[in-house]
């Protein structure tokens, strides 16, 4: 049964590994905005757009 | 009716047809068309009409060719790469994000660009040969997001964040899933072998993973207990810290002398709930400062004039601080007075109303001393410094007393109050029952003793104002009444007199009625003052303007604007005056002395035609929809008080328009106010301030509580407890309510959770707590606090 000895080092093993990764990420700066990331991550998109070709247009002002 | 394709504004008097959309002005036309031609078109399809049209900008950031105050402004610099933070108050929506973050392809200089939407700053990393920071920001600004930049950033500091209570969350959290993960198997005392076995190795590593919990995440709650304790007073982390060394100290002792498992998962709880309800109650507006000065309003560079040696005037850009007394200053439209000066050349024309709170822009001669916070509202002037930027009449409101010490300390919230009676009576329960086992049974004296102080900590009620306050806090952030903390929701429930600024406050910077008193002008005549008006830049003149008839318009033959008295003109044979009452010519002393005095108080344009006095147009304020009303109920239960620094030209209408008894004070300098707040509170009121200027900087900070009324959240307000967005003025009276009901949200919350102690106490004092009670009935108690008053705080607001 000295199993146990292993199998609880390792899970505390592990847990602190997660846990020193989440102190890391918060000392980056991770989580001081948390707003803008989730936005940014939907701009991929226009990347594959294809470049419109320029056309000349005429330009009207009315007052 | 046509909205513009940029910013979505109502195009009102020019549409401009361009590439198959409209838009309202050529600025917004030019922004399009800059993104449209860099491949940025893409911006316009995240998000509807997201621009905003920029304004003209010649001049205003030629500070920026100083070294010194770039090197200032710098985060980081060396000769290839240069790194800047600016905030840029039009970022709104995901378009400026994504624009701002492709930067780099309207100028390869810049290598990245990042946005921090909450705080609404950019940080842009470039190279300085490619492009420099001026034309960085010329091109912000051309795109419609131009930069924010002040004195408060010639002195910044690193950006430093507080993630102190986010580690210690996140230790007392770790540590709290291990411990009762490890101390699951005993909860349920199966007598099985291996288990036995294995108890020393378990128990003793849950007393590890407490370790850090007590000695790091707790560490706040024994500072704080005996820091009251020297001070004398019993606050609610005297017991908080009492049930944790006690539960940390029993544990312990059952574990050495192996009586039993100890109680090490309800301490890693106990203590990750009470942050988990410090963390809920900061909440932070990242992208408002509650804390500005002055520092935030000034500039920070002024144009210098130097006398070169051959006589030849050379204009240089110079730091805000090192302006000396006797230089020459220029001033340009629309530009802020840093300092107190002379004018000596050129038309002032200076609008005070943020620092006075006088409504209407004054007319200076040269000669005449202006004061430092003014904004010169027509063309370009020339001043001599009379005192620098530190000593001037503005800035010298900031060395009061009240802008150095700590308000928050003095105010004792109610929590405090309850913890006080708490701590005795739990002591004394404690004491009382471990007298009587004492007599009775004496083996049991200690675990009855320890097993009281571990039950009673007050840990429901510590959670039940977090989560009351905080959760009200984020309510009333939803409806715009930004607060700086919770602590101030508490002392808006004591509020009894409300003091109301005036011009800002009570009045919208931006509309004037105008109203007209005489002989009634015919047809001829106003198409005369039209055309007339039409011709001048004075801010009156536009204003009169706008709201006249404008057809028929006729081309003058004759037009004369004498500075600081009105404006003459004339058509065929027909002449007009317009401009103040000695101007127009009329005979003063003809007139009742009611109408003379109200010539003086208020602001009046007289009008006379082919010299014949006609009458004059009144500018009054407008006020807010719904002052009225407010004051009505206000008035029921709060005193009220107006208290201005305009003159008294308004006190009849206030009068008639505000219910009878309101205290109307006007004339008040900037320490008048502070005083006055000051003797209000001496005679034991409770004052809340609200104002908009820099001249109530001083009572807003005085008061108890103080509230900034904004037409725009991002531009300046200053120092303050809460900023109200000025639409929503009217809902004044229900916040005070809701903070009101809050409070008593919080006392029901408190019933309820002594209601839990008394069970705790009731199996504690009769010997009977075994550690899976405990440990139910913590987090339960806590638990269904927090359900309580988010639920009832809910439901208290459901009609804001």
């Amino acid at each position: 049964m000295s199993i146990i000895y292993m199998l609880l080092s390792v899970s505390v093993l592990v847990a602190i590994i997660f846990f020193i990764a989440f102190i890391i990420s918060v000392k980056r700066g991770q989580y001081d905005d948390t707003y803008t990331p989730s936005v940014r991550m939907l701009f991929e998109d226009e990347l594959v757009k294809e470049k419109t070709k320029k056309q000349p247009f005429t330009t009207k002002e009315k007052q | 009716m046509i909205t513009c394709f940029h910013c979505g504004d109502i195009c009102e008097d020019t549409i401009i047809h361009h590439r198959e959309k409209s838009f309202c002005c050529h600025g917004c036309k030019t922004v399009f068309d800059i993104l449209h031609d860099n491949d940025l078109g893409y911006y316009y399809d995240i998000e509807n009409t997201p621009g905003v049209s920029p304004e003209d900008i010649t001049g205003k950031y030629d500070f920026l060719d100083n070294e010194n105050i770039v090197n200032k402004l710098l985060e980081f610099n060396n000769e290839k790469t240069q790194i800047v933070s600016l905030l840029i108050p039009s970022i709104h929506c995901s378009s400026c994000i994504w624009v701002l973050e492709n930067l780099n392809k309207l100028s390869i200089g810049v290598k990245s660009s990042q946005v921090n939407f909450p705080e609404k700053t950019i940080r842009i990393t470039y190279s300085p040969e490619e492009i420099s920071i001026k034309d960085l920001v010329l091109l912000l600004s051309r795109i419609g997001y131009e930069p924010y930049i002040s004195l408060e950033d010639s002195n910044k500091k690193e950006k430093s964040y507080n993630r102190d209570l986010i580690y210690k969350l996140g230790v007392a959290g770790f540590a709290f899933g291990n411990v009762m993960f490890l101390s699951f198997p005993e909860y349920f005392e199966v007598e099985e072998f291996w288990l036995d076995q294995f108890k020393p190795v378990f128990r003793w590593m849950m007393f590890c993973f407490s370790l850090p919990v007590v000695f790091y995440s707790g560490k706040d709650y024994f500072i704080s207990a005996y820091k009251g304790l020297r001070s004398k007073i019993l606050n609610i982390d005297v017991p908080i810290a009492i049930g944790i060394a006690v539960l940390f100290l029993r544990s312990t002792i059952d574990i050495v002398f192996d009586v039993g498992t100890g109680f090490f998962d309800s301490l890693t709880g106990l203590i990750f709930f009470l942050l988990l309800g410090k963390f809920f109650q900061q909440k932070t507006y990242s992208f408002l400062s509650f804390e500005r000065d002055y520092k935030s309003y000034f500039p920070i560079a002024v144009t210098r004039l130097v006398r070169k040696e051959d006589n030849t005037v050379m204009e240089e850009q110079a730091e805000v601080y090192e302006v000396k007394i006797g230089d020459r200053l220029l001033i340009r439209n629309n530009e802020l007075l840093p300092v107190d000066a002379i004018l000596i050349k050129g038309n002032a024309l200076i609008d005070y109303s943020f620092v006075t709170g006088e409504a209407v822009p004054l007319v200076k001669n040269s000669g005449d001393k202006l004061f430092a916070g003014g904004k010169q509202q027509a063309g370009v002037i020339e001043v001599e410094v009379l005192k620098p930027v530190a000593q001037s009449y503005l800035t010298q409101l900031w060395s009061n007393e009240v802008f150095s010490k700590d308000s928050t300390a003095i105010f004792q919230s109610l929590i405090d109050s309850i913890s006080k009676r708490f701590t005795v009576s739990v002591l004394s329960i404690a004491f009382i029952a471990t007298l009587f086992w004492l007599l009775y049974d004496p083996s049991k004296a200690f675990n009855v003793f320890t097993a009281v102080l571990i039950i009673a900590c007050p840990c429901a009620i510590a959670l039940a104002s977090p989560f009351a306050l905080g959760n009200l806090l984020r309510i009333f952030g939803k409806n715009k009444l930004y607060l700086k903390e919770a602590s101030v929701l508490e002392q808006m429930a004591t509020i009894n007199t409300v003091v109301f600024d005036k011009t800002g406050t009570l009045t919208t910077n931006k509309k004037n009625t105008i109203t007209y008193e005489g002989v009634a002008l015919t047809c001829d005549e106003e198409v005369m003052l039209t055309s007339t008006l039409r011709a001048s830049n004075h801010p009156l003149s536009r204003a009169l303007y706008d709201i006249l008839d404008k057809n028929n318009i006729k081309t003058l033959d004759e037009f004369e604007e004498e500075i600081g008295k009105g404006i003459k003109a004339s058509v065929n044979s027909q002449q007009i005056k317009v401009g103040s009452l000695a101007f127009v010519g009329d005979n003063v002393a003809e007139k009742k002395p009611q109408e003379v005095s109200d010539s003086f108080t208020k602001t009046t344009v007289h009008i006379s035609s082919n010299n014949t006095y006609k009458g004059y147009y009144t500018f009054n304020n407008e006020y807010r929809n719904g002052v009225a009303d407010i004051f009505k109920e206000l008035n029921t239960q709060r005193e009220v008080i107006v208290l201005s620094g305009d003159n008294e030209g308004e006190k009849k209408y206030l009068e008639s328009i505000l219910p009878a008894g309101t205290k109307l004070v006007f004339n008040q300098k900037p320490d008048d106010k502070l005083s006055f707040i000051k003797e209000l509170q001496r005679k034991g009121k409770k004052v809340m301030m609200v104002g908009d200027g820099l001249n109530d900087a001083g009572a807003l900070k005085q008061s108890n509580v103080g509230i900034v009324i904004s037409e725009n959240i991002n531009v300046f307000s200053p120092a303050c407890d809460g900023i109200l967005d000025a639409s929503q003025f009217k809902n004044i009276v229900s916040f005070l309510k809701l903070s009101q009901k809050g409070v008593s949200i919080i006392k029901w919350s408190f019933i309820l959770s002594l209601i839990y102690n008394l069970i705790g106490l009731s199996f504690a004092v009769t010997g009977n707590l075994m550690p899976v009670i405990a440990a139910i009935l913590m987090p339960l108690s806590s638990i269904s606090i927090v359900v309580f008053t988010s639920l009832a705080t809910q439901y208290i607001s459901r009609d804001l």
